[in-house]
């Protein structure tokens, strides 16, 4: 029974008065405007946008300050927002294979047609704390170069040509927007990875570490993982015609595992996919890992009962605001609820008392 | 009319830098009569990627979209579907798509398609310099031990 608690108005109102001076802080320091947080605080937008599933970068930056920075608050508010826009329709799939790369890199092979381009990364930095960002405003200013303007193919294309490794053929299967319809496990790939790409970056990179510990057993390599502008093509109802509709950053991460083979196909690699709004390239190397453990079935693997190889615990478990919802509601009022729970143990703690004084 | 030109047209109204497209456009000082024909409104598309890049579709996420459409008389229409959340943007958009099928059609061109399409041809260029100044070449080494 669901017994409503009442009162506590004049409570909640001053402490939401008082959350929204706390959240303007000293007001002798400038105020942050949306603009500054989409353009200096980049990848946390890009965060909020990939697991709040919506693309839109002011409005993942007004999450983010009307959160006080606190991300998964600000994904819960991009969700919410979500849900009160009316689909349009569906994208054609986007093809990344034209991307326009800001970053392109591959830790299998050192030599491919494209080139490895490092883009504005993290990587091979010190990690050292940059004081001169403490101090002033002074940046450095990015170098150019003459290029070549071409299409950049994927790595792992070169493999599937000499058979090397598992190619990813349509099943022809249909599946379900998760988004709008009740899961039923066993799920789709498809079903999966749009689980995948909305997920926890936590929670997947955790599980992403935990099969390159071995909890898994399938070893996997970078072999190719991508960020940059693609171009989401969409057909017009009205006219039938398809319009680049959007250009829309996206990390893709494809990785190499080892090896699978039968009497019928000899041992070739296989492979994961990770595919995500932004640029979150830990996540979409955690996303290929997670999806590729959860394919042993189709590739004919045993099953060793661990977490990242489970469906149903991973996909369950992998959207915080389901989990955070589940989780901080036990703060509010549960008066009753415990007050039954009191009743019981007391009851049961005197049925107690009486058989001791029995015996 | 060309379904091709329409089609680029709308992609560069689409994808275009709403304050840059709103600036081009009350530049011009037109003042057009129209019919709504669907006021604007926000909404989104979902955008699919392909599994393993060439396997089954999978939906990735929605990416917001502002659409609307008009009619400057009986025959001609304009849509404008655009990117984002800016109703403004979305109905120049369709104000530029009806005028690119009458006689203003140059004047569009010119002053905004045009436009559009060197602002985004500078930020591709942008990019593509930029990354390939970032080009690395791997190389390994033979460690002295090993000799």
């Amino acid at each position: 029974m669901y017994v409503s608690v009442k009162g506590g108005e004049k409570a909640i109102n001053n402490a939401h008065s008082w959350l929204s001076e706390i959240r303007r802080g000293d007001v002798n320091i400038a105020e942050l405007n949306i603009k500054q947080i989409s353009e200096q605080l980049t990848l946390s937008v890009d965060r909020v946008m990939s697991e709040g599933s919506l693309y839109d970068k002011d409005l993942s930056a007004l999450a983010i300050k009307q959160s006080r920075g606190d991300l998964i608050e600000a994904i819960f508010l991009m969700r919410a927002y979500r849900t009160t826009l009316p689909r349009i329709g569906s994208s054609k799939p986007i093809e990344t294979g034209k991307m326009l790369c800001l970053r392109r890199i591959s830790a299998t092979f050192k030599d491919i047609p494209g080139k490895q381009k490092l883009g504005p990364t993290f990587d091979y930095t010190h990690r050292l704390l940059d004081f001169k960002l403490l101090a002033d405003g002074e940046y450095e200013k990015a170098k150019i170069e003459k290029y070549d303007d071409k299409e950049i193919p994927h790595v792992l294309s070169f493999l599937n040509k000499e058979g090397l490794i598992q190619k990813e053929i349509p099943s022809g299967k249909t599946s379900k927007d998760i988004t709008r319809n009740p899961i039923n496990f066993p799920l789709t790939r498809s079903e999966r990875l749009q689980s995948l790409s909305r997920g926890d970056e936590g929670f997947l990179l955790g599980l992403a570490y935990s099969t390159q510990r071995g909890y898994a057993r399938n070893h996997a390599f970078v072999g190719e993982l991508r960020t940059g502008y693609v171009e989401v093509q969409f057909e017009i109802p009205e006219l039938g015609i398809e319009i680049n509709i959007a250009d829309v950053m996206f990390t893709e991460c494809e990785s190499v595992n080892q090896f699978k083979g039968s009497k019928k196909i000899p041992a070739q690699f296989t492979r994961g996919y990770g595919l995500v709004f932004g640029q979150l390239e830990r996540k979409a190397i955690s996303m290929a890992l997670v999806d590729r453990s959860m394919r042993w079935k189709e590739f004919g693997e045993e099953y060793l009962g661990v977490a990242a190889q489970d469906e149903e615990f991973v996909i369950s478990h992998c959207d915080n605001i389901q989990a955070t919802g589940f989780l901080e509601h036990i703060k509010l009022p549960h008066y009753v609820d415990f007050q039954a729970e009191l009743d019981l143990v007391r009851k049961i703690r005197e049925e107690y008392k009486k058989n001791e004084q029995r015996t | 009319m060309k379904n091709e030109s329409r089609k680029q047209w709308l992609s560069y109204l689409a994808t275009a830098d709403e304050n840059y497209l709103i600036s081009l456009w009350d530049n011009l000082n037109m003042k057009i009569e129209y019919n709504w024909l669907r006021e604007p409104e926000i909404g989104s598309v979902m955008v699919q990627g392909k599994a393993g890049v060439t396997g089954d579709n999978f939906n990735v996420g929605e990416v917001t979209i502002t659409r609307c459409s008009l009619s400057l008389d009986k025959k001609i229409q304009g849509h404008g579907y655009v990117q984002g959340r800016n109703k403004y943007k979305s109905k120049i958009a369709a104000l530029c798509d009806a005028l690119m099928q009458t006689e203003k059609k140059e004047i569009i061109k010119r002053n905004i398609i045009d436009k559009l399409i060197k602002y985004k041809n500078n930020k591709r260029i942008e990019i593509l310099s930029k990354t390939e100044a970032t080009k690395v070449d791997f190389f390994t080494l033979v460690r002295g031990e090993d000799k």
